[in-house]
């Protein structure tokens, strides 16, 4: 693979708060190569957002990075100090957020904002950001671009905004763009669209991705790498199509049970693992998936499994191992993994009239 | 920009039903308030001569009959004459005290808004500092506090209490503002705090709220991301959208510190509007209270007018409707 662009090592990211301290981010390690797709996939409040706002050091008030290191090039950034945090942020690693209805500032031009994004650093003149405002949402394709750059983000569609988000993301043509579910907040035909463009971003510029998400489609269609993350660790990490073919980890093998398609991408938040993920406050001994792992045996409940090698490139953190597990168990997991609260939330989720059909 | 003046004219013209309805109700009340304009403490003037005034006045007539000589002077903007100055106008008598007043409440105003948004921004951005708390502190004080308190208290302490320490060399003036239209007479000095120290501290706390709101917002957290400087966040990103909510706020300030404090006018002797209206009010002086009511709600209705045509340029996402 390519030279390494960012390294992140054993970092711990906590918010002190009046019921305890959360442990979002809990010793993950991870690096990007340059030119590489990277995804991070995992339940919701997992710790995804808080690690990739911990790399731009802009983990919100009462969350501070406590320990660990971010290696960007060979520097440690969280040794920056305040001007060499401002440089690095949006100018070699660029941020696109979770909503864009709420990521662009309402009372502002959309492409003073993007020109904002260049002449916050040296590396474009002023006229030249100004005209690199067009040139950029042309390449995002927003339609009429000339024009558009007067418009206010009321003015723009979901994914408008979206793509408004990417050009300001590319603006300072960053080596690494982390991209937070940058299509949940959007319709079916808009993601698909968005996706196509990151592909070939990716492949047009180079520019590294994370990929943040639920939605393990979308990794398979992107990613080259994916880490797994379940209660602010990583639990699995690989190549996309080796952890496609065979998990090890029995998280992601109900995760990539679950797998909706892109055209159900709304649905994503469905997860059918049974039970709930751990409070962070206070995590349960042991492997943090005991409580909810169809295949835990008595060491899960006391020791916590490091994260070992499984095969080429392919790390997981669990003492069975999937292909340790007898056939009749994962038919017996398949069968009830699915099980009460899963069916229950479909069934509330769905229609009244089919609601009682099933019920029935 | 046609749209815009369009929009204001329209909005003009709407100001004569509103107005018709406020003397619709003002009358009604005025009249169901028991006493007349005639009552005297201690010894009442005979019926006689009570009759003689009423017919004067023409309140000897229905009251419809009355209401509608009303409407018909002030279309004419023929106010009537006092019916406790004889022989003055009611409009000459508004306008020889709402320059007090006017004067008075513009002066508080213009202190007021950069006191009262900096005190609230600076307390947002340094949130559970010392500042904070300081700013906090007097914003809530200034805020539970009567401003008869704040007047009576810089009374004390700055005119009596400084005449006596410096041996009557230098002190605050408690008397009066002598020239009405001047707005840089020491006399004003202890009257503008009295007047603006409560909605300083509403402003410098709507603010701080405002700030501390905007700046959680994930847009404030892009502009971060994009490696601004933090004065570009704060100027571009934040007070852009925190002060709308503000601007809108100070309009009502506005309106409520030009129409006069009665108790303020009363502790310093000020010859403002604030003062005839209560005064006119205790007196029944029916003439007055409507001009009084009337010049009030043009001035709240001019300034929120004043507000929404603002808020077209401060916020992209208003549009001039209705
Ligand atoms: N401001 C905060 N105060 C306290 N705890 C927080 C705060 N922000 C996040 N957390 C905690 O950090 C954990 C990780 O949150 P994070 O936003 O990284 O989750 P996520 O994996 O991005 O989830 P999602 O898929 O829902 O976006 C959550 O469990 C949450 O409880
Ligand atoms: S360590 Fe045990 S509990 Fe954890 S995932 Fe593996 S089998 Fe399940
Ligand atoms: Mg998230």
């Amino acid at each position: 693979m390519g030279q390494i662009l960012l390294q992140v090592d054993d970092l711990h990211t906590q918010f002190f708060t009046s019921r305890g301290v959360v442990r979002a981010v809990d010793g993950v390690s991870l690096h990007i190569d340059a030119g590489e797709t990277l995804g991070i996939v995992g339940e919701s409040g997992c710790g995804k957002t808080i690690t990739a706002l911990s790399i731009l050091r802009l983990v919100p008030d009462p969350g501070r990075i406590t320990a660990g290191k971010i290696m960007f090039r060979g520097r440690d950034v969280t040794k920056f100090d305040d001007d060499e945090i401002r440089d690095f942020r949006g100018n070699d690693v660029a941020m696109i957020f979770q909503d864009p209805m709420t990521s662009l500032n309402p009372v502002t031009k959309v492409g003073f904002q993007i020109e904002e994004a260049m002449t916050a650093h040296n590396r474009f003149s002023a006229s030249l950001a100004r005209t690199r405002v067009v040139e950029l949402l042309k390449r995002v394709r927003v339609p009429a671009a000339e024009s558009r750059v007067k418009d206010y983000p009321h003015q723009f569609s979901g994914g408008m905004r979206q793509r408004a988000m990417i050009a300001m993301g590319l603006a300072n043509e960053p080596s690494l763009l982390i991209a937070d579910e940058p299509t949940t907040a959007l319709d079916v035909t808009v993601q698909a669209q968005i996706i196509q463009l990151m592909k070939q971003l990716n492949r047009e510029l180079g520019t590294a991705m994370m990929l943040i998400t639920h939605n393990m489609a979308l990794v398979a269609s992107l990613c080259q790498r994916v880490v797994v993350m379940y209660a602010g660790r990583i639990v699995e990490e690989g190549p996309v199509e080796q952890i496609f073919k065979s998990p090890q980890h029995p998280y992601t093998w109900s995760l990539l049970r679950s797998v909706p398609r892109v055209d159900e991408a709304r649905k994503d938040r469905l997860v059918s693992i049974h039970g709930l993920p751990p409070d962070l406050t206070n995590p349960p001994p042991g492997c943090k998936f005991h409580p909810r792992c169809p295949f835990v045996i008595d060491r899960c409940k006391i020791d916590e499994p490091g994260l070992s090698e499984v095969a080429a490139n392919q790390v997981a953190r669990c003492w069975v191992l999937m292909r340790n597990v007898k056939d009749e168990d994962v038919a017996a997991a398949k069968a009830s993994a699915l099980s009460l609260d899963a069916a229950k939330k479909l069934k509330a989720e769905a229609p009244p009239e089919v609601g009682t059909v099933a019920g029935g | 920009m046609t749209n815009l003046a369009i929009y204001i004219i329209r909005r003009l013209l709407w100001m004569i039903p509103v107005l018709f309805f406020v003397i619709v109700i003002t009358f009604g009340l005025m009249h169901l308030a028991p006493g007349g304009p005639w009552d005297r403490e201690g010894r009442q003037l005979s019926p006689q001569v009570v009759n003689n005034l009423n017919v004067k006045y023409g309140l000897d007539k229905p009251l419809p009959q009355q209401f509608l000589t009303y409407i018909w002077g002030v279309v004419h903007f023929d106010f009537g004459d006092s019916l406790k100055s004889p022989g003055q106008h009611v409009s000459d008598r508004i306008l020889q005290s709402w320059p007090y007043t006017f004067t008075l409440g513009a002066v508080a105003f213009i202190l007021l808004v950069p006191i009262g948004i900096g005190l609230g921004v600076i307390a947002a951005l340094r949130q559970n500092s010392l500042l904070d708390y300081t700013a906090l502190g007097l914003a809530t004080a200034a805020a539970s506090t009567p401003n008869f308190v704040v007047g009576i208290f810089l009374i004390i302490v700055f005119a009596l209490g400084m005449n006596k320490l410096t041996d009557g060399n230098f002190y605050f003036p408690t008397g009066g503002m002598p020239q009405p239209f001047n707005p840089f007479q020491v006399e004003l000095i202890m009257p503008v705090i009295t007047l603006a120290a409560l909605p300083t501290a509403y402003i410098a706390r709507l603010t701080r709220s405002s700030t501390l709101d905007t700046l959680r917002q994930d847009f404030v957290r892009t502009a971060w991301a994009k490696g601004l400087k933090s004065r570009l966040v704060v100027m571009r990103h934040v007070l852009k959208n925190s002060l709308i909510p503000v601007v809108t706020a100070l309009g009502p300030t506005f309106a409520f510190l030009i129409t006069g404090s009665f108790i303020t006018e009363t502790l310093f002797s000020i010859p403002g509007i604030g003062r005839a209206f209560v005064t006119s009010i205790a007196g029944r002086d029916y003439t007055m209270i409507l001009g009084t009511t009337i010049l009030f709600a043009v001035l709240i209705a001019l300034v929120n007018l004043v507000v929404d045509v603002l808020y077209v340029f401060i916020d992209p996402r208003v549009r001039l409707t209705d």
